[in-house]
């Protein structure tokens, strides 16, 4: 089939991919805009006994808004010394590899964009890579804190990727699928021990993998307590320092939209995705065509203000306690769970 | 063009809306935002102070021998993920056979760990 009908136009597969592919990204920066003014304007001015912003729009609804106007009228600076053509492509290289992961979320029975058989293999592939468009920034900047903090970004990859990947062998090898509608589906119809009532989320199932995921995607955002590659305490912003105005708005959106990215990833992973247990309702429902974003988006924001609330939350490590964390802690951990994995798949 | 190369050229279609909506941004941007060259505005920044020598100089990178760690485990990954799929259809020799293989390479972790590579200098 090479073109089909929508809204009574005959277009081609490339004209309905572009116009899916607005779609999706609109349907992305919304949550992302959410995530802001929720969790970083509200909720920390909350945890810190302040108001936040209250001038723009009903509670400060605004604010984001009056932010991105900002930013977009500031003067574009690169610094003189820096590599221009490497300056520059480095926040699109963030930005588009976030924006891409998305793509094999499903949202719903038949709402996904590219169904992989490889999907979840695909989203870490791809959002390893957006950590090159930081040491990218980093090294073109031509400066010394801005190298620094795009080394400290890379060796956080390089300890954090693993912890990460094997938390997800656990829920691949206990749903025998890396397709993510796959794996939804394994959950939905799954059962704990012969009782099906709740379908087997794998947070309960692979507790151990949960856990390990939870936190090596904090590191992997960059979040608080693992923010050293930004830490403006040592290194002024890191990697972010000679970025001003819009440039700098693009590496802040980058950062919200991977902090909806993995939400959503942890949530299809552990938490069901789209679907509810099959024992409630009869997932091939129309129905959930226009429920499962619904549900997909509550999971993620849950799972989104968990990271948030984790960042405001906790000091900073030391360098040197996060490679430590990484490879003493989670990585020996991540193999037994595999292992644990395994013994229970097959045994049972 | 078959299923399968169809979803990778979704990918590459979307890859280039993504970059194009970023592009429409940054040129929106440059309607709006003053432009007012300064010698100074392009100077390396370093809290105020003159900028000693380039940033693009030698540097101890403490974590390279985690980059080679780091390898080995990414290439374990790659391995285990297609067994990871069929372990239904392998049964206990699948299990086995990859347990044998994820302790010989937890051993190399270790041989790493008692040779103090995971202690930062």
């Amino acid at each position: 089939m090479t073109s089909s009908l929508v809204l009574g136009l005959e277009l081609a597969y490339w004209q309905q991919s572009i116009l899916r592919s607005l779609g999706i990204l609109l349907a992305v920066l919304l949550p992302a805009g959410t995530f802001v003014y929720l969790f970083l304007f509200k909720m920390v001015s909350f945890m810190q006994s302040r108001l936040g912003p209250m001038e723009a729009g009903p509670f400060g609804s605004m604010q984001l808004l009056a932010e991105v106007g900002k930013w977009i009228q500031k003067e574009d600076i690169i610094p003189e010394k820096a590599d221009r053509l490497l300056f520059k492509i480095a926040p699109y290289l963030v930005v588009s590899t976030v924006l891409l992961t998305y793509i094999v979320v499903p949202f719903g029975p038949d709402m996904i964009f590219a169904n992989h058989d490889t999907g979840i293999f695909f989203a870490l592939a791809v959002s390893s890579i957006s950590t090159l468009g930081v040491l990218a920034a980093g090294w073109a900047s031509a400066n010394k804190f801005s190298l620094m903090g795009g080394l400290r970004a890379a060796g956080q990859l390089i300890a954090y990727e693993l912890p990460l990947i094997l938390a997800v062998v656990g829920v691949v090898i206990q749903a025998g699928t890396m397709n993510m509608s796959g794996i939804v589906a394994a959950q939905a119809n799954g059962e704990i021990f012969g009782f099906d009532g709740i379908g087997s989320p794998y947070f309960i199932t692979q507790f151990l993998g949960f856990v390990i995921f939870m936190i090596a995607v904090q590191a992997e955002l960059a979040q608080t307590p693992f923010d050293m590659p930004i830490a403006e305490s040592e290194l002024v912003t890191g990697y972010l320092t000679e970025y001003s105005g819009i440039r700098f708005l693009l590496f802040f959106i980058g950062e919200f939209a991977a902090v909806g990215a993995f939400g959503a990833i942890a949530a299809t992973l552990f938490m069901g995705g789209w679907a509810v247990p099959a024992a409630w309702a009869d997932l091939n429902n129309n129905i959930f065509n226009l429920l499962g974003p619904l549900i997909l988006m509550a999971k993620m924001t849950l799972v989104g203000g968990f990271i948030f609330f984790i960042r405001f939350t906790m000091p900073r490590f030391r360098e040197d306690q996060l490679q430590k964390l990484a490879w003493t802690v989670l990585i020996p951990l991540s193999l037994v769970n595999i292992l644990a994995t395994t013994i229970l798949k097959v045994a049972f | 063009m078959s299923e399968f190369l169809r979803d990778y050229l979704t990918v590459a279609i979307f890859a280039a809306v993504a970059i194009g909506l970023l592009l429409v941004v940054l040129a929106l941007g440059k309607l709006i935002r003053p432009v007012r060259p300064q010698a100074d505005k392009y100077l390396t920044y370093e809290s105020g102070v003159d900028a000693v020598g380039t940033a693009w100089d030698q540097t101890p990178v403490r974590y390279y021998v985690f980059a080679l760690l780091f390898v080995l485990f990414d290439v374990e990954a790659v391995f285990i993920f297609p067994w990871a799929i069929q372990l239904e259809t392998y049964g206990w020799f699948g299990a086995i056979e990859m347990s044998v293989f994820i302790v010989i390479l937890a051993l190399g972790l270790l041989y790493a760990w008692r040779k103090k590579v995971l202690q930062w200098l």
